[in-house]
């Protein structure tokens, strides 16, 4: 089933949460609400669910207004990052929860509810836990019977709320994956919450990046990485060294077409954007190796030019073949750069790599 | 000389401090409890159940569980919707309401008590409206029950905001999302969270109502075989030197809080197991998961 947010608004007191905020999700797909915390995206999660009321805007789910439905009716199984397990009871019952509250006349019977509860088990993979409790599981094990509990009642829509933040790294990696294959498997709209880029990347159709209570990019994964529309997206995915117009010697045309000569400008290249060489680069500049960090696969070079400091990312056999050493001169030269107006990156520019 | 930890005291030091709290655990519990047993004995077991069944000292002591009994209810009603509002929501004057539920910790049981004459008695506030209509409260059970609730009702509030605080809302949303209905969800999932917590403050209420003393008395009117309660009891046949008959009241009174005490303990040592079953050791992360199958799809 689609989801269309209309022109959402949500305060908290004086915090402005989600502001004039609208977003289509259609049918079957997998979407990241993607930010920082603080962003608006749990709040607009929350809404969808109808855990929040919003203060304006309305919520459609399959072209049906459903902004005053109650939470309880509007058929959304929502998974949470602490997993809300029911802990006094086992884990069949935990599952089994939504089908026995049903009113008498939906009610599945005894014989119906334990066939399709150790079917959703089946389906996580753990129906050798089933009299197990909440407690006696480990991390993924609770998330995966949140799961199964929450595609009990069938769903038309699955919200998960930053749904593997509490789980280890190795844990993590193996349930994203996971659950990419199982919405594959539902044909159901997904949508989940993450501040963890590396994750909305691998795992969602469409990336929606939020920033203070509106989207900054909707796109696919390899769209907002590539290209991304705002300052803050570009930073906010992937390390990016940020370079001020008229500060850079060699690199200081950074001005954008059909700009006034002389107004301000901001370039971002991406360490692995930038070619490094111990010989002179035609158009490059030179700068001094201030630290070489080994990072597993790639090998993080921090470089010092009049002053600044400029992060480059290499594979380990390039740098293995450039024999880099502190203290050493480099040439250096961006093979794509994206400019923005100085004003655009405006106060959203904090970010770690500012010069 | 022995080798010993850094951290540790001298032995002088804990021998004394041992000394001292085991000498005032003997001194203000063990030895007041003896004498009771040992006065209401005094005079052999026959007088003593001669005392305990007067017939004022039995409806003394059926005064005293009925109140406990009647007060029980208000007090689960008022002690979980007053948490749960705390613990579960944000409004205006949350601080003072939480304020408000320790007032009757904070004010002396005789004042509480008065606030109910000034209120209900005969020259009280509502005092001419409820003579016409010819109901008692004060001197009655009505204004005892009352005198009771207010000393009573922080008790399973207070036990239950903590517990409720710390388990957040997650599980209620859960539910909800789940298509529960607001009982369904306080029944299934709500009450089942917090009964141990519920059954301790019920036992901390249930004991403080059983031996009130102050509020009860100011209102009780001590009408000997109606009003009077077990505590008030004691007072009456002390001041009559009744020795046996005050002494063998108190060792009902002193048995009431000895079994309060072991369901304490037994609620407590529940709760304990309770927590460290939520937090025991888990099982080692299975990581390898095989491919999903396309027909076990539900």
């Amino acid at each position: 089933m689609s989801i269309e947010i209309r022109n959402i608004s949500k305060r908290f007191g004086n915090f402005v949460a989600l502001d004039n905020l609208s977003l289509d999700i259609p049918t079957g797909e997998l979407v990241a609400l993607l930010g920082p915390s603080g962003c608006g995206k749990t709040t607009l999660l929350r809404i969808i669910a109808g855990m929040e009321t919003p203060d304006a805007g309305s919520v459609l789910f399959g072209g049906q207004e459903a902004t005053h439905i109650h939470a309880r009716e509007r058929q959304v199984g929502f998974v949470f990052q602490h997993y809300a397990l029911f802990r006094h009871m086992s884990v069949f019952e935990n599952v089994a929860f939504g089908l026995r509250v049903r009113p008498r006349k939906d009610r599945p019977s005894e014989a119906e509810i334990r066939e399709r509860v150790m079917g959703l088990l089946k389906l996580v993979q753990l129906d050798w836990l089933a009299p197990r409790y909440p407690s006696q599981l480990s991390g993924g094990q609770r998330q995966r019977i949140a799961l199964a509990r929450a595609l009990a009642v069938e769903p038309k829509v699955l919200l998960l709320d930053e749904p593997f933040g509490a789980l280890d790294t190795k844990v993590r990696k193996e349930l994203r994956r996971w659950l990419r294959r199982l919405h594959d498997e539902m044909h159901i709209s997904s949508v989940f919450v993450t501040h963890d880029q590396e994750e909305a990347l691998e795992v969602a159709d469409r990336v929606v990046v939020m920033n203070r209570g509106h989207i900054e990019q909707i796109g696919s994964p390899d769209e907002v990485y590539s290209s991304p529309a705002s300052p803050f997206v570009y930073q906010f995915l992937g390390n990016v060294n940020v370079f001020h117009s008229r500060l850079h010697g060699a690199w200081a045309e950074v001005e954008r077409e059909g700009e006034e000569p002389g107004s301000a400008s901001i370039a971002f290249v991406r360490p692995h954007d930038i070619e490094l060489d111990v010989a002179p680069l035609k158009g490059g500049m030179t700068a001094g190796v201030l630290h070489v960090h080994r990072i597993g696969p790639v090998v993080r070079v921090e470089l010092e030019h009049d002053g600044e400091t400029i992060e480059v990312e290499l594979t380990r056999e390039r740098a293995a073949s450039l024999d880099l050493s502190v203290g050493k001169t480099v040439w250096i030269k961006p093979r794509q750069a994206k400019v923005f107006a100085a004003e655009a990156a405006g106060p959203t520019a904090r970010q770690p790599f500012l010069f | 000389m022995t080798a010993r930890r850094a951290t540790a005291e001298p032995r002088w030091v804990r021998l004394l401090l041992t000394a001292v709290a085991l000498g005032f655990l003997f001194l203000f519990l063990v030895l007041p409890l003896i004498a009771v047993f040992w006065e209401a004995f005094a005079q052999g077991a026959q007088a003593y159940w001669e005392a305990l069944k007067d017939s004022e000292a039995r409806s003394a002591m059926l005064l005293t569980l009925t109140i406990a009994a009647l007060v029980l209810p208000f007090n689960i009603a008022f002690g979980v919707a007053a948490a749960w509002a705390i613990a579960k929501f944000e409004f205006r004057g949350k601080s003072l309401l939480t304020t408000l539920i320790d007032l009757p910790f904070a004010v002396s049981p005789v004042v509480a008590g008065l606030i109910f004459i000034i209120l209900f008695g005969a020259q009280g506030f509502f005092g001419s409206w409820l003579a016409a209509n010819d109901i008692k409260i004060i001197f009655a059970l009505p204004g005892m029950l009352l005198a009771t609730l207010f000393v009573t009702f922080p008790f399973v509030a207070r036990e239950l905001i903590p517990l409720m605080q710390a388990q957040g809302r997650d599980e209620e949303e859960a539910a909800i999302s789940l298509g529960a209905s607001g009982w369904q969800m306080f029944w299934r999932v709500t009450l089942p969270n917090i009964k141990w917590g519920l059954m301790y403050g019920v036992i901390l209420a249930n004991a403080r109502a059983m031996g009130e003393f102050g509020a009860v008395s100011v209102v009780s009117g001590h009408i000997r075989g109606e009003t009077n309660t077990l505590p008030l009891h004691v007072e009456i046949l002390y001041n009559e030197y009744n020795q046996i008959g005050a002494f063998a009241a108190a060792t009902v009174l002193a048995f009431l809080g000895l079994v309060t005490l072991v369901a304490k303990t037994v609620v407590e040592w529940r709760m304990r197991k309770e927590t460290e079953m939520l937090t025991a050791d888990l099982p080692p992360e299975k990581t390898e998961l095989p491919p999903i199958a396309a027909t076990e799809h539900p």
